[in-house]
């Protein structure tokens, strides 16, 4: 079974770190990681950019509609997430639409740029491998 | 004291709300004050054995708000209290308070509170030490610190910049839309105002002054989260963001200036650079262009160019004479001739410049980009001439330094002036 852990945090207070407790952070978070991929369970790992750099795109009956900003309400749930590339906000945006379009109803989309992105690493790609990967 | 980092930065996270809150229900900046200062002592007796509150912000308005009238009834003041509806949910749970917190209204609280400081009678550095001591929580001596001096002098302009606001009257009325379209731009003003101390610091200072850049950015995307669909706000902290990626490459191991084409790109904030640049293209999406939109763009342009040579300096002269056409100012036209200079070359550039000698005869990066367009014309005489009156205007030791190295190799290339 495949798990998503999802980290949530206030970004002022995150945002606020000190250089030398982010470094030290990251770095404990990264002997985490390493140990994962060693073992040939870390799928992809993000960090995203701030929710001021959010923009929402809220399905609606007329149509979906551009809002800036994070999703701000309570009543619903997350219940996934897609990791695309895009040339722009704009592209972000329409890729969006189409998920609505093929989706249609409630619910929204919230897009958030990606700050820090390590693609999956299997056993092949890590120091620690012994060379079994495909 | 390390592992309780977590509740110092709570407060300061929690500060510009609190306080902006507490302002409203005491309508006067020290008691606001006071009482947010009693909060965070019971703040720190409290959350370390507790763990943190679900809204740091919502218990410190509580928790404040009965310790300020508390200390109203012991001082025995006559003032009247506020009227009975904003004090009237005193008992309430913090669960509840929260929620009406979230029903907008701090959105005018915070707004107000960066108004105050930015009054149009406060000079420009005062507005920029209220903010740092009211909004940010800087201690005296911070700021201080960051203006070169003594604590109570800081003290002093800080209380004189006080009293000024008390006599003006703060606007408690809740803002049409019109007033916080206007003061919506002052704050943007004043914001940027606290960067630029930041940003144009340099030498000795700029150990004392960076935070400034810093702190101007967290009041950038409080105010973006408070008014998310503003390009000019999203475009503000885009340009600061996008600025202050370059600090760590604006200066040498001695202090000296490096210049933007001379800079070490790798040292350039690669997170600072992508949240810069994800802003920018938000705001531009509104195809409503301003100021701050049209110099977060141009910044863009910088941050985008892998190396000097890269740089589009084509697209950068037409967006600094759109902002010309914004904004017009001699100080935006020497820049469009610094583009201009990179297009068509330094006569084009002379040429664009030369007019603005009455407007820019006491400003030094004026007579620093006529010397060096004037040399690079092989015009020697003529651009000592002009280094020579730069050195004079110079704002501090490393932009006459930095001249310095020009004159020196014009007098290396000729020998010495007869």
């Amino acid at each position: 079974m495949l798990y998503a852990i999802l980290c949530y945090n206030s970004e002022d207070d995150v945002g606020a770190w000190s250089k030398e407790h982010h470094d030290a952070t990251m770095a404990r978070l990264g002997v985490v990681q390493d140990g994962l991929a060693a073992a040939g369970r870390l799928g992809p790992v993000a960090r995203l950019l701030p929710t001021t750099a959010a923009t929402t795109l809220r399905k609606g009956r007329d149509g979906p509609l551009v809002i800036d900003g994070p999703f701000a309400e309570t009543k619903e749930q997350l219940l996934g997430f897609f990791v695309v590339e895009c040339a722009s906000l704009d592209e972000a945006i329409a890729t969006a639409r189409d998920l609505a379009i093929a989706n249609p109803g409630a619910g929204a989309y919230e897009i958030r740029p990606i700050a820090v992105f390590r693609p999956a690493r299997t056993p092949a790609q890590t120091p620690a491998a012994d060379g079994g990967g495909v | 004291m390390n592992e309780l980092g977590w509740i110092d930065r709570a407060l300061v996270a929690a500060r510009p709300q609190a306080v902006a809150a507490l302002l409203r229900y005491f309508r006067d900046l020290d008691l606001a004050e006071e009482a947010f200062q009693d909060a965070c002592l019971r703040a720190l007796g409290a959350w370390p054995a507790n763990g943190p509150p679900r809204d740091p912000a919502a218990w410190l308005i509580l928790v404040g708000r009965n310790s300020g009238i508390d200390g109203m009834r012991r001082r025995g003041r006559t003032e009247p209290l506020p009227p009975d509806e904003v004090l009237s949910d005193l008992d309430d749970a913090e669960a509840a308070l929260a929620d009406r917190l979230d029903g907008g209204r701090y959105r005018d609280d915070i707004l107000r509170l960066l108004f105050v400081c930015c009054h149009p009678d406060l000079p420009a550095t005062q507005q920029v030490a209220l903010a740092l001591r009211i909004v940010c929580g800087l201690s005296v001596r911070q700021i201080a610190r960051a203006f070169l001096v003594g604590d109570s002098a800081m003290e002093q302009r800080i209380t004189r910049a006080k009293a000024r606001i008390a006599a003006a009257g703060v606007p408690f009325e809740a803002p049409g839309a019109p007033e916080r379209a206007e003061r919506l731009a002052a704050v943007a003003a004043m914001i940027y105002l606290v960067f630029n101390e930041g940003y144009s610091a340099t030498g000795a200072e700029v150990a004392g002054r960076a935070p400034l850049c810093d702190e101007a950015i967290r009041l950038g995307r409080l105010l973006l989260r408070l008014f998310p669909a503003e390009p000019e706000i999203m475009g503000l902290t885009a340009l600061m963001l996008l600025q202050h990626a370059r600090a760590a490459a604006r200066f040498d191991a001695d202090g000296a200036i490096i210049l933007l084409e001379d800079q070490d790109r790798s040292r350039w904030s690669g997170p600072a650079i992508n949240e810069g640049l994800a802003l920018l293209d938000k705001a531009l999406r509104h195809r409503r262009r301003g100021p701050y939109q049209v110099q977060a763009a141009i910044a863009a342009l910088h941050a985008r160019a892998e190396r000097a040579q890269d740089t589009d300096w084509t697209q950068i002269e037409r967006l600094y004479a759109a902002l010309e056409a914004l904004q017009p100012s001699p100080i935006v036209t020497l820049n469009r001739a610094v583009a201009l200079a990179k297009v068509d070359g330094p006569a084009a550039a002379l040429a664009l410049v030369e007019p603005l000698e009455p407007a820019l005869s006491g400003y030094f990066h004026f007579f620093g980009l006529k010397g060096w367009l004037l040399d690079r014309l092989g015009r020697p005489a003529e651009a000592r001439a002009a280094f020579g009156r730069a050195i004079g205007l110079a704002n501090s030791a490393a932009e006459a330094a930095h001249i310095r190295q020009h004159l020196d190799r014009l007098d290396g290339a000729e020998g010495p002036a007869a």
